[in-house]
């Protein structure tokens, strides 16, 4: 078992022919991810790493029948291109593109949510099961198989994570970058949740940083909800407070938002705090060790 | 990106928003002229600067005559105003606002902001205005409102009614400020802001309301479909190696360490730091080369870290996802030779093809430690810079 994706998943590429989309999908083909088909507009009926180009969403799901839609068109026309894959009936889009207007975040979010569909991103590298499938751009070399769950804002402090498990002979079970956007897809609620039914995670790292609330929420809903052991570690600690321009950022987060702030809630509800980036793998063999 | 209070009026009057009358100068002699023709016997002048807290800082005065108002606009032109918002060095005054008198009877509060919870617009207003709007938050709640603004609908007249009560507004008042909430969300949105702030909104002693001053802040992500706005940039009001770093792609914050961090990815670069002063060192910097680190960013990115003094040493940190390391590490090299970097530098590469990586550097003629373990390339990185 896994979450999200697995050998099973049909995945169609949105703005396939793209530089970016092509070496992604070569290494995802490689990794034995089950790419059914692309969907770049005016390049319908060609064929791109041996899958059919289909011009729209819709053809594509009446050829290929896909389930999950994977997307790096450029920031201007992700709008477009989220909701084309949430309408043409797919259950989980990845959008791996970063520079998303977070205007346009804001009406896609809303039309996802009422359709029920599950959307991870954007600005991250992608969800992986390791040995299964990979959606996103994470180097396939430093997973392996195995029982933690990881969850996190960050692209590279993901791989950080995933290394440290893997050099320990714990491997993953999924691992998902929600993306550091204001208005993420998903929350690190809606991915705990996910992990918590999944037999295969005995374990859930959740690798945060500072800004917004998303760690706070996280807290309170793993200390009524989360029966596995949390690992968490929160990037930033030294980040001086930025720059200000007038108070409504800082009302609106009520003050919190700090690493310090985060760090005191997440102990609070019982999550287990790696202090240093270097000791996440670490603190999960400690916590495993003792459950 | 954030405007000048001027920018974001003349955004407001285009808005059909109250503002003032008011004229911008940036030489001290076009004052005379601006107070001639905005009128009056009474202006108040503004220095133009990216922060709030300018009032108590010295940077707006009432003045009676075009002199005076020349004066003020000799003694900051050219100069740094230091305020609560700003940091140490203050940020450089190069434009005053010369704006006609407006008399005060109330000062309220009004702003706007894309909320992460509710993942919509909220406004936020407030009956105390003119103050620190974060203390009324604190300890008078209930003095507060916040109104979330549907996507989809748009902002609806009676959350403006809604809005006007908290800001006790009489019933004409409540008549102006309907449109007023409405005009503000259409600015919101067709502008592409993540802020707008308002304090003070004023209700003048004619009874009206009226916008006094401008917070605009807009989105970075969409300043591409936004080009007006993007002319209205002003570098200088950034830190210079920031202003450097964002005009070569590259995410730079200037710390007041001395081990200086290039690493790519926003969440690692943090991590980095925090590791640095895990083991006792100070960070120089935050930065971030973004997932494809090229030699051509590493090598702006090494003159941008070096062009601080106080770097003692340079940490690389590299997890190579997209971007093989032996690239990087060759990127790294040629980058030391061009720059000409003659401070210790600690290289850390992982992931993707990192062995050869390390191989390429420890074989450079440039001094160079390749250290894989994150912990020991921080450790040594903070010995070196003793």
């Amino acid at each position: 078992m896994s979450i999200l994706v697995n050998k099973e998943t049909r995945v169609i590429v949105q703005g396939f022919t793209g530089s970016q989309a092509t070496l992604h999908s070569e290494q995802a083909i490689d990794y034995g991810t089950n790419i059914v088909g692309g969907v770049t507009p005016g390049k319908g009926g060609q064929v791109h790493l041996g899958r059919p180009v289909f011009d729209t969403m819709e053809e594509a799901k009446k050829a290929v029948n896909p389930n999950a839609a994977l997307i790096f068109v450029p920031a201007p026309f992700c709008k477009d291109s989220i909701l084309e894959a949430a309408e043409s009936g797919i259950e989980l889009i990845i959008c791996i593109t970063e520079g998303v207007p977070t205007l346009d975040m804001l009406d896609v979010k809303k039309r996802v949510d009422e359709l029920g569909i599950t959307l991870i991103g954007p600005n991250c590298p992608g969800v992986i099961t390791p040995g299964e499938a990979k959606l996103g751009i994470m180097p396939a070399s430093i997973h392996m198989p195995g029982k933690v769950g990881i969850i996190s804002r960050s692209g590279t402090l993901t791989y950080e994570a995933v290394k440290q498990t893997t050099d320990l002979g714990l491997g993953q079970s999924t691992c998902v970058g929600i993306g550091g956007d204001p208005i993420p897809g998903s929350s690190f609620i809606d991915i705990l949740k996910l992990f918590q039914k999944d037999p295969q995670t005995e374990v859930i790292v959740m690798v945060g940083e500072i800004g917004g609330t998303a760690e706070e929420d996280a807290a309170e809903y793993i200390q009524n909800n989360i029966t596995k052991p949390v690992i968490s570690y929160i990037a930033g600690q030294t980040a001086p407070e930025g720059k200000r321009m007038g108070h409504a950022g800082a009302i609106i987060a009520g003050g919190k938002g700090t690493a310090a702030d985060k760090i005191t809630k997440l102990q609070e509800c019982g999550v287990h705090i790696a202090d240093n980036l270097v000791e996440i793998g670490s603190k999960v063999a400690e916590v495993l060790s003792k459950t | 990106m954030n405007l000048h209070e001027y920018q974001g009026k003349a955004l407001f009057a285009e808005y059909n928003l109250p503002v003032s009358k008011g004229v911008v100068i940036f030489e001290p002699e076009e004052a005379l002229k601006a107070c001639r023709d905005i009128g009056g016997t009474k202006w108040v002048v503004k220095a133009q600067v990216h922060a709030g807290g300018r009032g108590k800082a010295g940077g707006v005065k009432l003045v009676d005559t075009p002199d005076d108002a020349i004066d003020f606009a000799r003694s900051w032109l050219g100069k740094k105003l230091v305020t609560y918002q700003t940091d140490t060095n203050g940020q450089l005054v190069n434009s005053i606002l010369v704006e006609e008198c407006t008399d005060i009877d109330q000062e309220l509060y009004l702003s706007a902001v894309i909320d992460r919870d509710s993942q919509r617009i909220v406004f936020i207003g407030s009956s105390e205005g003119g103050v620190n709007i974060e203390e009324v938050a604190e300890n008078t709640p209930d003095k507060i409102i916040y109104e979330s603004i549907d996507p989809l609908c748009g902002a609806q007249p009676f959350q403006a009614r809604k809005i006007a009560k908290i800001l006790n507004l009489n019933n004409t008042q409540t008549r102006q400020f309907v449109p007023m909430l409405q005009n503000l969300t259409k600015l919101f949105i067709e502008k592409d802001l993540a802020l707008l702030e308002i304090n003070p909104l004023v209700i003048t002693s004619g009874g009206n309301l009226h916008c006094l001053d401008a917070k605009v802040s807009i989105d970075s992500n969409a300043i591409y479909r936004q080009p007006e706005i993007a002319e209205m940039h002003d570098s200088s009001q950034e830190d210079p190696r920031e202003a450097e770093a964002a005009r070569n792609d590259l995410s730079y914050v200037s710390l007041d360490g001395n081990i200086g961090c290039m690493v790519n990815g926003a969440g690692l670069a943090m991590g980095t730091m925090d590791t640095i002063k895990y083991y006792g060192g100070n960070p120089a910097n935050f930065l971030d080369v973004g997932g494809t680190a090229t030699q051509e960013r590493v090598s702006k990115a090494f003159k941008i870290i070096l062009d601080d003094p106080e770097v003692k040493v340079v940490l690389v940190n590299i997890f190579g996802g997209i971007v093989r390391c032996d690239l990087i590490a060759e990127g790294v090299i040629a980058a030391i030779e061009e720059v000409g970097v003659n401070i210790p530098v600690v290289v850390r590469l992982e992931g993707n093809n990192a062995d050869l990586g390390s191989q390429i550097l420890s074989q450079a003629g440039v001094k160079i430690e390749s250290i894989n373990n994150l912990a020991d390339a921080a450790k040594k990185s903070v010995e070196l810079a003793k």
